[in-house]
């Protein structure tokens, strides 16, 4: 497991560690994140430490519940020697709140995979669980996906130091005027722009273009997990419930019996703690469930830095199409030869070629053009390439994160099924109280 | 009980009359006599096994050793010391087995034939050994030969005789196998039992190289349905109450029974639906798997686990529908066998009031002495009594330990299946974190 100190030969210790409950497992993600050490994480502490309902008018001035979530930011070595930790300054946001600093991060920054949101509805359940977003179970683990969210951003090393970040941490009032004022919806693309750029783009950069279809893999298998992993559990809780039926049936039939009398009703009672013990086996697993679909989500962080470099790629593709047109326009006014067809081209021939000026005005124009047309492309070049750099590195860097992330996941989900096998037939614990107690 | 023996070392009996019943002066005997017997070692003794212990209430059943032995049962697992006591005062002398199901193919029939093995040293045999081949018919057979001859005990019941061809495939291996447990189940209950034993048709059946039947007309006695209803005009003046409870009891019990069968097919059905969406769970971590690179490993891992407790839930599920379920069902037959004998005892004590009712009215009338058919009445009712009570205690013995046993073996086969689960994912989690501090200290180098 990961240590704050790594490479310390301690590690060697931990290897069939399977006590290890997956809320540890969870931490030892966080701890990573800590470590990587940006400066922001060096200088606080950030929890979202609870969360409350209130109740208001909202935009149409009609009567609403909703959730807020306590944000709270401590100093880094808050915890003096044998002292209290330091009051920690706290803010109320709701997740609206959240959704909008997301979406400006989103356009902000578009070479980055911006880290996803805990979902806005409940999917993927299973039927016990409800789909109310103010059900306790849901809230709960939303507010422990806030957290993450918030500890994702701030352990990163590019979307740390932003400012709206830092506001919307610290300033609870203004930050939304604060947002807004950065204007970061102008610079968001039209969808038909991206479409329209997925269709064209004649050059995909390959790297890109794989990785798009790995993320969209991934997000299919990793839907149908969840979409199966439901099932499991349902199909599950049905089994276990079954059980309970013998609790009662047993203990019946013990009150017929003498010396059976006790064997049974150990049996009927293990039978009830059997059926009671899936409750709390599932709401473990959904842990798992949101884990992966963090990730689920985060494919579609992964598909929006694509489509940017898609739409970038477009754009240069473009530029490059209209510089060239340019020359060959030039070309043809210099060499008097008309190549390309235009409809001044047309209307000279037909109504008489221009004079020497007109020629000479035209030329000039066009090498206007051309020149501001050779910037431009120059531009989009350099923006496409600082891009695709920037893009890629951040692109490796959440490769590395997510193998590891979801490995960890994996060997958290294993060590539950472990702690589920070993709780619920207490082997010996139920066969020499059934054998005591069943007697001839 | 604490028993002193002679070297004054305590040696601890449990004895299995039930909570609640007085130790008899007879049962204190019995066991006094048994114990003179361990210490004075002549486990042949004649004197022993003809009875001279007992009063005559019980005249078959309770005179031999091996009916002592089967009343004191000892504990499982438990006093090795008392194991001990009785291995060697053990005086069975009757093993039968069957096992080896073989198919018969001839123009007009498909059928089964099982080996009915014996091994015994009573001298009503003429050899030690015997191996004969029977089918379910000739068990059927004698199932009813007894119920005839031996109206007053308890017979053990038969698997279910009839079967749906269409539902159930009548030559399938899990369907001989268990029907092959229960045949043998109650070949050894007919063996063990001190009466029916020694019925001339059981050796027969055991002996025999072709049983030659007669199917009479009179009872073919279908397993499983109902009672023969007491036919004739003689009322029950008052039941005894311990035959009353015996009746409560079984009625409840059966009740009892069928809910737990209820309730473990039901098991068996959102267990079976839990495996086809388990096995789907499987699958999606092996194509997830094939995406990936350095999560490869780790999701093929995760779908072999969830394979492997696919196959351990399997066999958990074939062992509740191949061991626990035939067993209660068979209990419920014993069950209803059991109240067909209650009221076979009550048409011999309602027939004899009738009796006595009338004989008493004559003698008032001209003083004749009490006829003979009433006495006869009399003691045929209280043989049945007798022996009714004696087979009760048998049967109930018996049921605590089948039930012990299949209680015991149901939750041993579910911690079995824990134990594979918990094992494959234990050896994946060390796999996994093996290469984690692998990796954390390539990553620190």
């Amino acid at each position: 497991m990961i240590m704050a100190d790594s490479g310390s030969s301690e590690e060697v210790a931990v290897i069939g560690n399977t006590d290890i409950t997956s809320t540890e497992s969870e931490n030892n993600i966080i701890n990573t994140m800590v470590e990587r050490g940006t400066s922001l994480l060096k200088k606080m502490e950030i929890n979202v430490a609870e969360a409350e309902k209130r109740t208001g008018k909202n935009t149409v001035n009609m009567q609403e519940t909703y959730t807020v979530y306590l944000i709270e930011i401590r100093p880094a070595e808050s915890v003096t020697e044998g002292g209290t930790p330091a009051a920690p300054d706290t803010l109320w946001r709701r997740y609206s709140e959240f959704e909008l600093l997301r979406t400006y991060l989103l356009v902000t920054y578009p070479f980055i995979i911006i880290p996803p949101l805990p979902e806005k509805r409940a999917e993927f359940v299973w039927h016990k669980l409800s789909a109310d977003n103010l059900d306790p179970d849901f809230v709960e683990r939303r507010r422990v996906g806030l957290e993450n969210f918030l500890l994702r951003v701030a352990s990163h090393h590019v979307l740390s130091n932003d400012k709206i970040f830092f506001l919307f941490l610290t300033e609870e009032k203004g930050w939304r005027e604060a947002v807004l004022d950065t204007g970061f919806q102008d610079k968001v693309d039209s969808r038909l722009k991206s479409v329209s750029a997925m269709l064209r783009v004649k050059n995909p950069d390959k790297r890109f273009t794989a990785l798009k279809q790995y993320s969209d893999e991934l997000n299919t298998v990793v839907s149908q997990l969840l979409r199966v992993r439901a099932r499991v559990a349902d199909r599950l809780y049905g089994v276990y419930k079954v059980h309970g039926n013998y609790g009662r049936v047993f203990s019946e039939w013990s009150a017929i019996e003498r010396e059976m009398g006790d064997g049974l009703q150990s049996a009927g009672h293990h039978m009830d703690t059997y059926a009671a013990s899936i409750d709390d086996i599932l709401e473990e697993e959904e842990h798992y469930a949101d884990q992966l679909k963090e990730y689920l989500f985060y494919t579609d962080a992964v598909r929006s830095v694509c489509k940017k470099h898609e739409l970038m790629q477009y754009e240069l593709e473009m530029a490059s199409q209209d510089l060239a047109y340019k020359k060959q326009q030039k070309e043809e006014l210099v060499t008097g030869t008309v190549r390309v067809f235009s409809l001044k081209g047309m209307t000279s021939k037909l109504f008489g070629s221009e004079t020497q000026e007109q020629r000479e005005s035209r030329l000039s124009a066009i090498e206007q053009s051309i020149e501001e047309g050779v910037e431009a492309v120059m531009e989009k070049n350099t923006e496409c390439r600082d891009f695709v750099s920037a893009a890629w590195e951040d692109i490796e860097r959440f490769k590395e994160q997510k193998d590891k992330d979801l490995r960890e996941a994996l060997i958290s989900y294993a060590i539950m099924q472990i702690s589920m096998c070993k709780k619920v037939w207490p082997s010996t614990l139920f066969r020499t109280s059934f054998c005591f107690q069943y007697k001839h | 009980m604490i028993v002193t023996g002679l070297k004054h070392e305590p040696m601890l009996c449990t004895l299995a009359a039930p909570k609640g019943h007085p130790i008899t002066n007879q049962l204190l005997s019995e066991l006094f006599l048994l114990l003179t017997a361990q210490i004075l070692p002549q486990p042949s003794d004649p004197e022993l096994t003809n009875g001279t212990l007992v009063d005559g209430s019980s005249p078959a059943s309770a005179s031999s050793t091996s009916a002592l032995l089967s009343r004191l049962q000892v504990e499982e697992n438990s006093e090795a010391d008392a194991a001990e006591l009785y291995a060697s005062t053990e005086t069975r002398d009757l093993f039968v087995t069957v096992d080896d199901p073989k198919k018969h193919v001839s123009t007009m029939e498909t059928y089964i034939t099982y080996r009915v093995s014996t091994k015994t040293t009573r001298i009503e045999f003429d050899l030690p050994e015997y191996c004969v081949r029977r089918r379910y018919q000739d068990f059927d057979w004698l199932r009813v030969k007894l119920e005839e001859t031996q109206p007053t005990n308890l017979i053990p019941p038969l698997p279910e005789k009839f079967v749906m061809k269409g539902v159930v495939d009548r030559f399938s291996e899990e369907f001989v196998e268990t029907r092959m447990k229960a045949l043998d189940k109650f070949l050894k209950r007919v063996a063990d039992h001190p009466v029916l034993s020694f019925n001339p048709h059981l050796n027969a059946f055991l002996t025999a190289k072709d049983l030659n039947k007669r199917q009479g007309l009179a009872l073919l006695t279908k397993m499983g349905e109902s009672v023969k209803h007491v036919a004739g005009g003689y009322k029950l003046r008052a039941r005894p109450p311990e035959f009353n409870a015996m009746g409560e009891y079984l009625d409840t019990f059966s009740q009892k029974l069928g809910t737990i069968d209820r309730i473990a097919q039901r098991i068996l059905r959102e267990q079976s639906e839990y495996l086809t969406e388990l096995r789907e769970y499987a699958s999606v971590y092996s194509s997830w798997a094939g995406s990936e690179d350095e999560l490869q490993r780790p999701l093929e891992g995760v779908a072999g686990c969830v394979t492997t407790c696919c196959g351990a839930l399997e066999d958990l599920s074939e062992n509740m529908s191949q061991d626990f379920l035939p067993v209660l069902r068979e209990y419920v037959l014993y069950t209803e066998t059991m109240k067909n004998v209650l009221r076979k005892r009550d048409q011999s004590q309602a027939e004899y009031e009738g009796r006595l009712e009338a004989a008493v009215l004559r003698r008032q009338e001209d003083r004749t002495p009490m006829p003979l058919e009433v006495e006869k009445c009399q003691d045929k009712m209280e043989c049945f009594n007798a022996d009714l009570k004696a087979d009760w205690e048998r049967w109930q013995c018996n049921k605590r330990q089948d039930f012990k046993q299949l209680l015991i073996g149901m939750a041993d086969k579910n911690i079995n299946y824990y134990e594979k689960c918990q094992t494959a994912w234990e050896s994946l989690v060390t796999v996994l974190q093996e290469k984690q501090t692998e990796d954390k200290t390539s990553e620190t180098n």
